[in-house]
């Protein structure tokens, strides 16, 4: 069983982030790998200790995304692809077109990707990549199973949870939940740097860079929430009085009954 | 080229609050662009209500459950029939599967999750917090159609007291390689925080899992949805469906009660675009206080019965 996860390099969730220009600031900010692409990996990992076969980790950007990569490998992922690219001047499609070109260079029987990146937010890239790949998709995963050609996932919906059952090849995008991920070891950390990161530009992959570099969706500017004051802080020693002035404030300025 | 479609969603033969609100802010849109509302759901039964909103006609696709590939075809065939200016979907968990999927068929982009739209220039102009809302982007989408998803709370639902839409059914392919094998609902009558109009949310102040009881409780007795910070999900006391914050969901309710929260910059992130918020807790300095409208510092389990016993007096009346 043969897989690939897709990850993105991002700024750490514990970061201020600052706004300069269009763009979100990176100097000085700490980069990792996206959260939800942290599931993704570990459920490929424990899919290949189980049934063997590769983890491939592949992801595009600049120079500085093969620090995901070396970490991804020093968890236990296999091999690994990087396609350079300022990844921020392509919008989701762009990228998605970059990740399923790559992934048709690469054995699989199952594709991983976070739900969504964390930090842009969109959680658009996992069904643009099986939908250009014809993949069946199964999103938002917190349970998973794999065997035989059929993969057996639960989907997070609101306030329930979906059984869905398909075939491989098939794209999983891995929801918080759906594991405990793993530490790297010293030991991992020696393998993996033997291991040779394959580099390949969007043109090596066959794609036209100025359609990949076409965004649809072009951020026009960016900027800073309009900083809270802070409302009223009334002391709460006497919790029936307390509860008085909370009940007014959820009549009276909410609305809320 | 011209129009709003809009992908509405039908339970228990109603639209569901978030495609009323994708409807408000869809029939402001037409007006500005110029051409109809019309929207996509699987049942005739959203016709009478769609049409309350605005909808002109309603393209019925008799698909029963949701299943991307299937809706995926449906949906595109629409696209093709109406040649909308704008596509929206409202941002469910069904909404943010299928958009992505529909405009990578139609090599188009999408605004996810945006909280504000208009029509500017000739073009679709969003805001999408990012960040968990540490920063806002306003994005302009050049491809047609334009597509967008709306965050669930961020749009009025207002109705503009049409007629019934127009059904008219779309012939569809209901096969898909994926099948639904079983839903299950953990508790009955359980919100989803993606949603709610009320959010009632715990943090480690609650000091253990049982505890999460004091805030269920004003949650059931409010008629709200139980949430909880990131540090409690982490130490397994609840669920993370309910987590608030970067690495769960970013909500904007009406009314967000946190007790014993103390408001890490990822959690505050999540949540302060709420509309109302109450914050219980003992640390006077806690940095949720500095998003609270009214911050009680106090003992949430002193306060909580209370409140929640008052809750259920004002409710009964």
């Amino acid at each position: 069983m043969n897989s690939v996860v897709c990850i993105s390099h991002v700024p750490d969730t514990e970061s201020r982030i600052k706004v300069s220009g269009n763009k979100i600031d990176e100097t000085g900010l700490k980069f990792i790998v996206s959260p939800y692409d942290e599931f993704a990996l570990e459920e490929a990992i424990r899919l290949k200790e189980k049934s063997g076969g590769d983890v491939t980790v592949l992801t595009f950007g600049p120079d500085r995304a093969q620090q995901g990569l070396r970490e991804a490998l020093a968890r236990g992922a296999t091999k690994a692809l990087h396609v350079k690219g300022e990844v921020s001047d392509a919008d989701s499609l762009g990228i998605a077109k970059v990740l399923a070109a790559a992934i048709k260079s690469i054995p699989h029987d199952v594709v991983f990707l976070g739900k969504q990146g964390v930090g842009t937010d969109n959680g658009l890239v996992g069904p643009m990549v099986a939908e250009l790949l014809g993949y069946p998709q199964v999103n938002v995963i917190t349970h998973l199973e794999i065997g035989d050609g059929k993969l057996v996932a639960h989907r997070e919906i609101e306030g329930a949870e979906e059984v869905l059952e398909t075939s491989t090849p098939a794209i999983v995008t891995a929801q918080k939940g759906l594991n405990e991920p793993r530490y790297a070891s010293l030991k991992g950390i020696m393998a993996a740097k033997k291991i040779a990161i394959d580099v390949k530009s969007i043109a090596d992959l066959g794609l036209d860079e100025s359609d990949v570099l076409q965004q649809r969706v072009v951020v026009v500017a960016m900027e800073m929430p309009a900083e809270k004051s802070g409302g009223r802080k009334v002391d709460g020693s006497d919790p029936n009085a307390a509860a008085q002035a909370i009940l007014k404030y959820i009549k009276e300025e909410a609305k809320a009954l | 080229m011209s129009g709003v479609l809009v992908f509405t969603e039908v339970k228990d033969g109603k639209l569901k609050k978030a495609s009323r609100e994708a409807l408000s802010i869809g029939r402001q849109l037409a007006e500005a662009a110029g051409g109809d509302l019309v929207a996509f759901a699987s049942d005739a039964a959203a016709a009478e209500e769609a049409g309350r909103y605005g909808a002109k006609k309603v393209y019925v696709a008799a698909i029963p459950a949701y299943t991307t590939e299937a809706y995926t075809a449906a949906l595109t065939q629409v696209v093709n029939d109406v040649q909308p200016s704008v596509v929206l979907f409202a941002g469910t968990s069904n909404g943010r599967d299928l958009a992505p999927r529909v405009a990578a068929r139609a090599n188009v982009g999408v605004a996810s999750d945006v909280d504000r739209l208009e029509w500017l220039n000739g073009k679709l102009r969003a805001r999408r917090p990012v960040y968990a809302g540490r920063a806002f982007a306003t994005v302009e989408v050049t491809s047609t159609p334009a597509i967008a998803t709306t965050r669930p709370n961020a749009f009025p639902a207002e109705e503009a007291g049409g007629g019934a839409a127009e059904v008219v059914n779309v012939s569809a392919d209901a096969t898909d390689r994926v099948k639904v094998v079983e839903t299950k609902v953990p508790e009955a009558g359980e919100l989803s925080v993606a949603e709610a109009d009320i959010i009632v949310s715990g943090g480690r102040g609650l000091k253990e899992a049982a505890n999460f009881s004091y805030i269920r409780d004003l949650a059931h007795a409010i008629g709200g949805a139980v949430g909880a910070s990131r540090a409690t999900v982490d130490a397994g006391w609840i669920d993370h469906q309910h987590q608030v914050g970067q690495t769960g969901r970013v909500v904007s309710p009406n009314l967000y009660i946190a007790a014993g929260v103390s408001g890490a910059i990822q959690h505050l992130a999540g949540m302060s675009s709420s509309k109302h918020i109450v914050a219980i807790n003992k640390d006077p300095e806690a940095p949720i206080f500095r998003v609270a409208d009214l911050g009680v510092v106090g003992d949430l389990f002193q306060i909580l019965p209370v409140l929640t016993e008052e809750v259920k007096k004002a409710k009964a009346h």
